[in-house]
């Protein structure tokens, strides 16, 4: 019974730290926040409980309108970043021996080591009218006139595969690390050719990795911040500068807790139609991968 | 208001590091960046061994959030500008009464204290004292751009392509002065607000196909103007005195319709806990000598009599490049802001981005 | 070479290196129509990467491979007809058993109707109809096996390569896949390779068996002639269990005669059919346990035959496997010696008891050592 009794406490104070941080950390702030996208400002120091905030998301073309946008353009960076990490990840897992695969992975996370702001910055000394690739191309007599590369949704969405393509390949190259090579042999044994063997075989197994990559990656650039400001043009709105700005600039905490509630619940929404989709389940990819 | 929030943000946490351990007494000044110059702060220290001075770098927007998230606590003393104390101590009740009789008001130029305290009385209580004062105005290239004299000359199609503009509310008002409104007048009358805003919404909706793109902080400001991208944008006028550094082409252009003026203002949070320490920083940054260092770091006019001849020696030229005696008489003070503003303001930032044009 | 093939594998002087070293050696053999031929090494013998060329995912650095008599050489893995078994049987883990046996099927466009009959025809042959819709997590490591065998059948395949499948399953259900295999292979009149390291595994289900060391072949026959007739000291010791001294030959002829081991125990031997023996030469002697005739108590003093030889010596201790026991005898020289007996349960020889052991020297199978190994 003692024994029991011992063993009881044990789980309960390994479990306590994780139950901890979930409550405080996770689960009460989102509740605060919640409570506080519910309040309406009626007049200074005055709040009445309600839906107005929503109510206004949903009657204000703009708020949606951006919100859309944010998460089309986060579907493409997923769907280009996939497209570029798969053959990199295919080739560090199965391809590199096992001196040049460290050196490959390596290479994929020094980019990590700087801060977003200073990879923004060099896209911007790269990609400006001024900068080394207009003028590289001008001196190579390839185009007349200096071209301006920087300020549109097309170098955004480059700025941003840059940013989150290691998150896709790090669980890519996990799944297919363990994928056995005669599979893929097997594969090619019983008469198909290479596309067969990628469609059927290869994507197949690598599922779990490509979806839990896909969600890592829409999340963290459905929520990026820094890189579409920096490198985005004129019309190029994101919905966390929306949701910054009431924060921040408008002092309307409650519009900006709704705002960040719609972005959760949307990406979510997001999510959950990809699993859907792809037939997989949460428990499946994460545990996979 | 001259640095990339970021950037305050990362020279911030270098500075905290190198502050010392906190058995003495701290003071914690919430402030831009550059207000707080590593060379001033040590000669602080020195004179008051027992004050530790920890800096934060904030802008106005973010100042205002912090202090509400704690209810005025967590800093000893903060510089918003001077028109966004009033709405905000009424919404969120985040600052103290000041004791003037603590400062030494007597260097201050009479005129912008006056014009603070007047700003920022509250039921008989002054909340804040003038510390560095500057202007948002024009910048341009005059090699490229000789001509260049209103906020309207942004939209000018001969610039097509080589104009900036920050979208905040600041293109806001001074695009209003320059179609012959009065926003600061319209402020008592939000209806009339409204209309105005709508106006300059059209208007620069109109003009976002002659933008380059929208600036969002000095450095990229700066890399444009200096790359001869962009021939002319909207500024804040410490920006152009340091490119008049760099390229003697490149000034500050009060606009014909007036610059508008700002002046960021010592003002102590509510639950702020070493009064005497901000007390003592402020009195010992308005000494002439000190002046002078705070200024070469911000770019900027202190609010003491005959300030514009502490300026560092460059940047007394960069201001007597800018400014006629008619230029600062003509300036525009930014009016306190009524509550409900900031949300119209708001507003027609969000509908000028979203409008796809240029 | 007849001009109508009836080798449905043919390998000339097939060699293959890797940079410096050496895989597979000039390696020739043919194999005939519907024969379970097997390919027996140690490990690191090369027997995988013939295998590999022969499947296609290798090219080989010399030498022709033909299948039943055209080159396939340049022929990639997925155009030709031979099918493989591989070691973890590599079952797609994300399709069921229906979707495994029908992916070769989909991919030669076979049309669906087509593909069904194939499948539960093949399914029934293996005598699994049932498992069409299971997934493969949910089979037995035997099903799996068949499974695996079934996928390629279903292809109906000139020649059918097996990397040593049974390697990841237990003793019990070894044996019985062994037999298994053999009735397949009957069944399915198609030519199995089977590459294994387990003398056992070979001997039992092939054949022919060819026995690889270091690249090379050392002899290919059938199962007795490996285990009567080794024409090798590599392949005398690899088949089956044996006796091993080394010694030197003190007198004889060209078919046999007296060696004395390094321990000083003097041989009676037999040249193995190929090689010449001369007095002074290094040799190598083999002798199998059930060959060796244990002697106890009275019987120990009866004069062996003379073209026997005999060591006395003590029980050190028996080895109780059912018929297979054997008994572990320490001969007066020291060197501890294997022989077989039958255990009956009574009566029988204890730890510590004298003993004579005898062996004809027609089972004392001699090799020359060459100087090289």
């Amino acid at each position: 019974m003692q024994q029991k009794d011992i063993k009881r406490l044990t789980m309960l104070l390994l479990f306590a730290p994780f139950a901890l941080w979930i409550l405080l950390l996770i689960l009460l702030p989102h509740i605060g926040m919640v409570i506080l996208s519910l309040r309406e400002k009626v007049a200074p120091r005055v709040y009445e409980f309600g839906f107005g905030n929503y109510i206004d998301f949903a009657m204000e073309p703009i708020y949606w309108n951006t919100l859309l946008r944010t998460g089309s353009m986060a579907l493409l960076v997923t769907a280009l970043a996939l497209l570029i990490g798969f053959p990199i990840a295919y080739y560090i897992a199965k391809v590199a021996g096992f001196r040049t695969r460290g050196a490959l992975f390596l290479l994929c996370l020094i980019p990590l080591w700087v801060s977003d702001l200073i990879r923004a910055f060099g896209w911007i000394l790269l990609l400006r009218e001024t900068g080394v690739i207009s003028t590289f191309l001008q001196w190579s007599g390839a185009i007349d006139g200096p071209i301006e590369f920087l300020y549109n949704d097309a170098t955004v969405v480059v700025g941003l595969v840059y940013t989150v393509i290691l998150f896709m390949i790090v669980p890519l190259v996990s799944t297919l690390d363990g994928m056995d090579n005669s599979m893929i042999e097997a594969g090619y044994n019983l008469g198909g050719n290479g596309f067969t063997v990628l469609r059927r075989i290869i994507v197949p197994y690598a599922m779990p990795g490509i979806v839990s990559g896909c969600i890592v990656v829409f999340m963290l650039t459905a929520g990026s911040y820094l890189t579409p400001i920096l490198l985005g043009g004129k019309n190029s709105s994101w919905f966390t500068e929306q949701i910054y700005d009431q924060f921040i600039t408008r002092f309307n905490w409650e519009s900006g807790a709704a705002f960040g509630f719609l972005l959760l619940a949307f990406t979510s929404l997001v999510i959950w139609l990809g699993l859907k989709l792809s037939g997989q389940t949460l428990a499946n990819t994460v545990a996979k991968s | 208001m001259r640095l990339n929030p970021t950037v305050a943000a990362l020279l911030a946490a270098t500075m905290l590091t190198g502050a010392g351990s906190a058995q003495a007494e701290t003071l914690r000044l919430l402030t831009w960046g550059s207000y707080a110059p590593e060379e001033l702060v040590q000669k602080f220290e020195k004179e008051y061994p027992d004050i530790d001075v920890e800096v934060t770098f904030s802008n106005n927007e973010e100042m205002i959030a912090k202090l509400r998230a704690t209810g005025g606590a967590g800093f000893d003393l903060a510089q918003p500008s001077h028109d966004r104390i009033y709405a905000a101590q009424l919404e969120y009740d985040i600052y103290k009464p000041m004791d003037l009789s603590k400062i030494d008001t007597s260097v201050m130029e009479p005129s912008l204290l006056e014009g603070v305290k007047a700003n920022t009385t509250i039921e008989g209580e002054v909340y804040s004292v003038p510390h560095q004062w500057g202007t948002s105005g024009l910048m341009a290239n005059k090699e490229m751009a000789p001509d260049f004299k209103g906020w309207g000359d942004l939209c000018d199609p001969k610039y097509k392509g080589k104009t900036s503009m920050r979208l905040k509310r600041t293109i806001l008002l001074g695009t209003a002065f320059a179609m012959g409104e009065d926003p600061f007048a319209a402020y008592a009358d939000l209806d009339k607000y409204q209309e105005i805003l709508d106006k300059v919404a059209d208007k620069l909706i109109e003009c976002k196909g002659n933008i380059k793109a929208y600036w969002k902080g000095g450095d990229d400001l700066s890399a444009m103007m200096l790359s001869g991208e962009i021939v002319a944008s909207e500024t804040w006028d410490s920006t152009a005195y340091k490119l008049f550094g760099q390229n003697e082409n490149i000034v500050f252009v009060p606009p014909e319709t007036g610059a508008l003026a700002w002046i960021d203002t010592f003002t102590l949070p509510r639950k702020g806990k070493a009064d005497d320490a901000a007390y003592k920083w402020i009195n010992f940054v308005l000494r002439p000598e000190n002046v002078t260092i705070m200024s070469s770091s911000t770019g900027s006019m202190a609010s003491v009599k005959g300030a514009k001849d502490l300026l560092p020696p460059e940047k007394k030229v960069a201001v007597s490049a800018a400014f006629t005696d008619a230029d600062i008489s003509n300036l525009k003070f930014f009016a306190n802001i009524p509550p409900g503003v900031e949300d119209m303001e708001g507003k027609t930032l969000e509908k000028i981005k979203a409008a796809t044009g240029g | 070479m007849t001009p109508n093939p009836t080798f449905d594998l043919e390998c000339n002087n097939i060699a293959k290196s890797f940079g410096k070293v050496r895989a597979v050696n000039d390696v020739s053999f043919t194999i005939p129509s519907g024969s379970f031929f097997s390919i027996l090494g140690p490990s690191g013998c090369g027997k995988t990467t013939l295998m590999r060329m022969i499947a296609g995912f290798e090219e080989p650095t010399g030498g022709d491979i033909k299948i039943k008599g055209k080159s396939v050489l340049g022929t990639p893995p997925n155009k030709r007809n031979v099918k493989m078994v591989f070691q973890h049987l590599a079952l797609f883990p994300m399709m069921n058993v229906y979707e495994n046996i029908a992916y070769g099927l989909r991919c030669s466009g076979h049309d669906k109707d087509e593909i069904k009959r194939k499948v539960h025809d093949v399914l029934e042959r293996i005598a699994l109809p049932d498992v069409a819709d299971r997934e493969i997590h949910q089979l037995s490591g035997g099903q799996k096996q068949r499974i695996a065998i079934a996928r390629c059948m279903v292809l109906d395949p000139d020649v059918l390569l097996l990397d040593e499948p049974l390697g990841a399953l237990d003793l019990k259900l070894r044996e019985a896949m062994k037999i298994e295999l053999k009735l397949l292979q009957h069944q399915f009149n198609t030519t199995f390779i089977y590459i294994t390291h387990d003398q056992s595994e070979a001997l039992v289900m092939s054949d022919h068996v060819a026995v690889m060391n270091k690249g090379d072949f050392e002899q290919i026959g059938t199962p007795q002639e490996l285990y009567h007739r080794p024409n090798t000291a590599f392949v005398a010791g690899f088949v089956g269990d044996s006796n091993r001294w080394t010694g030197r030959v003190k007198s004889g002829d060209a078919t046999g005669g007296m060696a004395e081991t390094d321990q000083g125990l003097p041989i009676k031997f037999t040249a193995n059919g190929q090689s010449q023996i001369s007095e002074g030469e290094t040799v190598d002697i083999f002798v199998r346990p059930e060959f060796i005739r244990t002697l106890r108590g009275a019987d120990r003093q009866s004069p062996v035959e003379p073209h026997e030889t005999s060591i006395d010596g003590v029980v050190d201790s028996l080895l109780f496997n059912g018929a297979n026991s054997r008994v572990l005898v320490r001969g007066s020289t020291g060197q501890l010696i294997e022989a077989d007996v039958t255990l009956t349960g009574s009566g029988d020889l204890t730890p510590g008891e004298d003993v004579r052991l005898a062996w004809s020297s027609e089972q004392a199978t001699c090799f020359a050592r060459h100087e090289a190994s």
